[in-house]
């Protein structure tokens, strides 16, 4: 009997072992596990983090650019010019512009870039031998014209010494900064020796200064004159495209959503139109580009590389995006406000539009904004609509030539001047992530304070 | 100018008629003091939708066909004997000659006196049509007015009518959709199929050498083999699925099991934030960053990886993916039964078995749905690998060379021109065609899938 009994108990110690002994391996599985997953946070959180600061550190030394303080003599000898036509000597205002245009014409004829060479001489060492091609190679080439544009404003400053700050050339800008190798043999640096040792007398002696990048704000993109690329025609370009969006996709996308949900039959075409456009929602974007270099521009003939193609084909994109949203929205309205307003004698339209809709809005909104945000970043549709043609003007209608902000970030990445336009770039792409997450936060700040209030 | 000046009138037409409709209405209650079907707003309504269907087709019509009447009236103003003696590029340059004339910004070179006088007659022949087709829109739109306004009466049900027209309005909303998918089959059908004239659909799909001939003429098109961009699309996707698939189907089930909820709270939108990133920073990251550390690592255990390569295009596009996959399966994983995991917990089983022996095994159709949807927009990805992948379309299966894929060759075969004369640009629709096929075909039998998983479990 206690023989039984202790062999029981010894086969249950012996079976509480083999538990244990297993437990021990389980829960190291367990805690694998567990640990693969927290891993896999930290990769997934590590590669935004990466992300971000990588584009920041490339990026944030492109927001300062170096500046040239010039002194610039307006020299009598070079400007070459008579007076400006004053209105009092002619008597017809047509006489008088055509005096006018006939005298900017000349003096666009002058050599301005005298003038720049004259000036940077001045700043220059006494006796310091450089030839003026090489000298020219240090300022930026618009800065001819930024003194020229002087002039004619004021043609009084003829003979006058004006303090003029011009950018320093894109190359003067990389050996300033040190984006480019300084060890680098002669042969494989950008400007002369003695441009170099000029930009680092200029360095010591004041004339040259890093300031704020003010002309990536205010300066549409330029090829003659890279320094002075800035984002200002591609930002108004996006600007426009987001308005054909908000305009065209959020009506149309909530009607189609109401239509949807409130009013559509149970069919068959119902079922397809739902069918197609959750499909849609997952079509490539590159599509919906061939789409509108077919449709838009090859048939209906609409301007190439305007933004009122491009705000149709992303508007065409967000549109499910948008109708999706709304349904979702619409569908966690309460039965009890349908039955409400229904059984107070409204008609399912009024019920619709005066009770159901206004409670989704806050939904709506978030929607909205999320989809402008996601059409916002799109590249490819642009490229294949045209957008990526070189505009170095603001558009100033939706039918002009225009780019958009990804657009320029990429034409920006492939200009051959890396050492130049890649912080460049960075600096684009910091522009854009600004404006996507000032959306988002907008969006989340709005959903919240609206919800509170519903 | 006249498109603004057009807005205005409809406008003012606009709130003319609502106001008679309106109006009238009022007039009926007080002075009969009769019982009215609808209430004045919606009288209102009805005048002001009956007035402007008409102007506004009216102006539809001439947005349609005006621009080739005027075109037609430019042309018979040019004298007949020198009309024959130009060719179409000439008449058209003849013809935006004329048109500057008649804006008055004036044109460039001497003005012949026929270009003159044309001119002068197509001013005029522009500012009457532009009147009449206002002035029949007006009409037109007035009539209206007035008939729909005599019909309101106390019995006319004016809501109804009202609610008809939203009604329809909100059905031709949502056909928007419809047209999209219509429009986008249509148009990369028929471009394929001119493409297809071109080059033989078999040389095409199965063809193994992309060597398009830029500046071919006809019998040098160059050749236009689909498999080397296949077979870049398909290695660039598997390595994307290979990074994107483990890493966030742990930090969806990490998230959705263990996380602690402030961890959760944090964790999940910071991931989010890799949704929302453009594509085109992903591949700035791709090439400036990635790249270049791929091919020091590659060094350093002598390998040979190109800074672009598959891999690079791949790494970077499974990293953008993740959010996808975790944000989906998380989703999913949520929508399996409380039941079956409390079930297995009663067994004793661990949380991670629980996990790998219950809620994986029961989610898996959802979570293959996901992972199809995921391949799909892998598939569809272009920016990245416009930068990160090399271009080189080359059929060869080392995922350390550069690679193209069919969304690359697209957009390098279809930016710069848009007259779509020969295979050149064509062969854009053709791929399209394909992409749009694989990735449809991917969607459906994804959004089936997850469907009946959803309805397995409601």
């Amino acid at each position: 009997m206690t023989d039984t009994l202790s062999n029981t108990h010894s086969a249950s110690l012996e079976r509480t072992k083999l538990i244990r002994a297993g437990l021990r391996r389980r829960h190291m599985s367990e805690a694998i596990f567990r640990g693969l997953g927290l891993a896999a946070i930290i990769l997934a959180l590590g590669f935004v983090a990466l992300l971000f600061t990588d584009v920041f550190r490339k990026g944030i030394p492109a927001f300062t650019q170096s500046n040239l303080h010039l002194a610039v003599t307006f020299d009598p000898t070079v400007i070459d010019v008579g007076p400006a036509p004053a209105r009092a000597d002619f008597t017809s205002e047509a006489e008088y512009n055509a005096a006018s245009l006939k005298w900017q014409r000349d003096v666009a004829l002058l050599n301005w870039n005298t003038i720049i060479e004259q000036s940077m001489r001045a700043a220059a060492p006494a006796g310091y031998e450089i030839d003026t091609r090489a000298l020219l190679t240090i300022p930026e080439t618009d800065a001819r014209h930024r003194v020229r544009a002087m002039f004619v404003e004021n043609p009084a400053l003829l003979g006058q010494t004006v303090d003029v700050d011009v950018l320093a050339s894109a190359n003067a800008t990389n050996w300033i900064k040190g984006n480019i190798n300084r060890d680098l043999s002669d042969a494989q640096q950008q400007l002369s020796p003695q441009a170099r040792t000029l930009i680092d007398t200029f360095e010591a002696n004041g004339t040259v200064s890093n300031g704020f990048a003010w002309s990536i704000f205010t300066n549409v993109d330029s090829r003659a004159a890279p320094a002075s690329a800035g984002l200002l025609g591609a930002f108004v370009g996006t600007l426009w495209m987001m308005l054909i969006v908000v305009i065209l996709a959020v009506p149309i996308g909530v009607a189609a959503a109401v239509y949807l949900e409130e009013f559509a039959p149970k069919s068959r075409l119902t079922d397809f139109i739902e069918v197609n456009i959750n499909n849609l929602a997952a079509v490539p974007s590159i599509v919906f580009g061939l789409l509108g270099a077919a449709a838009f521009i090859n048939y209906m003939h609409l301007p190439i590389s305007a933004p009122i193609v491009g705000g149709l084909v992303l508007t065409l994109m967000t549109l499910p995006t948008i109708i999706i949203a709304t349904r979702g929205a619409l569908l966690g309205v309460s039965p009890a406000l349908r039955q409400a307003a229904l059984g107070m004698g409204a008609s399912k339209t009024q019920m619709v539009f005066h009770h159901v809709l206004p409670v989704t809005f806050p939904s709506i909104l978030t929607a909205t904004i999320l989809g402008v945000a996601h059409a916002l970043g799109e590249t490819a549709p642009l490229l294949l609509i045209g957008m990526k043609a070189f505009v170095a003007s603001v558009p100033t209608t939706p039918f002009d030539q225009a780019t958009a902000l990804p657009v320029q970030i990429y034409l920006w990445q492939g200009n051959e001047n890396r050492n130049f336009f890649e912080p460049r770039t960075a600096a684009a792409i910091m522009v854009l992530l600004a404006v996507m997450i000032l959306l988002n936060g907008v969006a989340i700040y709005l959903r919240s304070r609206l919800e509170k209030r519903a | 100018m006249n498109a603004l000046i057009v807005a205005a009138l409809l406008l003012v037409l606009l709130g003319v008629a609502y106001q008679s409709g309106w109006s009238r209405s009022r007039n009926l209650v007080t002075a009969e003091g009769v019982k009215v079907h609808s209430r004045p707003q919606y009288h209102g309504s009805y005048v002001a939708i009956w007035a402007m269907l008409p102007a506004l087709v009216i102006l539809g019509l001439w947005a349609w066909f005006g621009g080739g009447i005027t075109h037609n009236y430019t042309v018979s103003q040019i004298p007949q004997d020198t009309l024959l003696a130009l060719d179409q590029v000439q008449l058209n340059a003849t013809v935006s000659r004329i048109n500057a004339i008649a804006s008055g910004y004036g044109i460039a070179g001497e003005i012949q006196p026929f270009e003159q006088s044309a001119g002068d007659a197509l001013r005029s022949f522009q500012m009457l049509t532009f009147l009449g087709m206002l002035l029949a829109a007006a009409v037109a739109g007035g009539a209206a007015l007035l008939y729909a306004r005599s019909r309101v009466t106390a019995r006319l049900r004016a809501r109804n009518a009202v609610e008809r027209f939203v009604n329809i309005a909100l059905l031709a909303c949502s056909a928007v959709a419809i047209l999209t998918t219509v429009g986008i089959v249509a148009s990369l059908v028929t471009e394929a199929y001119k493409f297809f004239t071109f080059i033989n659909p078999l040389d095409f799909f199965f063809g193994t050498v992309w060597n398009p001939n830029n500046a071919g003429t006809a019998g040098n098109w160059g050749s236009y083999g689909l498999l080397p961009l296949l077979v870049g699309t398909l290695m660039i996707t598997a390595i994307a699925m290979l990074v994107a698939v483990p890493v966030g189907l742990m930090a969806a089930i990490y998230l959705s099991q263990y996380a602690p909820r402030q961890l959760r709270a944090v964790a999940k939108p910071l991931i989010e934030i890799l949704a929302g990133i453009p594509t085109i920073v992903f591949g700035f990251f791709a090439l400036v960053t990635v790249g270049p550390f791929l091919r020091d690592v590659g060094g350093f255990f002598g390998l040979s990886i190109n800074a672009t390569s598959a891999l690079t295009a791949g790494v970077v596009m499974g990293i953008m993916i993740i959010p996808f996959v975790s944000s989906l399966s998380d989703d999913i994983l949520n929508q399996v039964p409380r039941t079956l995991r409390d079930g297995a917990y009663g067994l004793g089983a661990t949380k991670s078995e629980t996990i790998r022996n219950v809620l994986l095994p029961a989610a898996l159709p959802g979570i293959v749905g996901a992972f199809l949807l995921a391949v799909s927009r892998a598939v569809g990805e272009t920016m990245i690998v416009v930068l990160a992948a090399g271009n080189s379309p080359v059929l060869r299966g080392n995922p350390f060379e550069p690679v193209a894929t069919i969304t690359v060759s697209i957009v390098n075969q279809l930016t710069g021109d848009t007259d779509f004369a020969g295979p050149q640009s064509l062969v854009g629709f053709a791929l399209g065609l394909t992409l749009f096929v694989i990735t449809l075909c991917l969607n459906v039998v994804a959004l089936y899938i997850v469907r009946r998983f959803r309805e397995q479990y409601e």
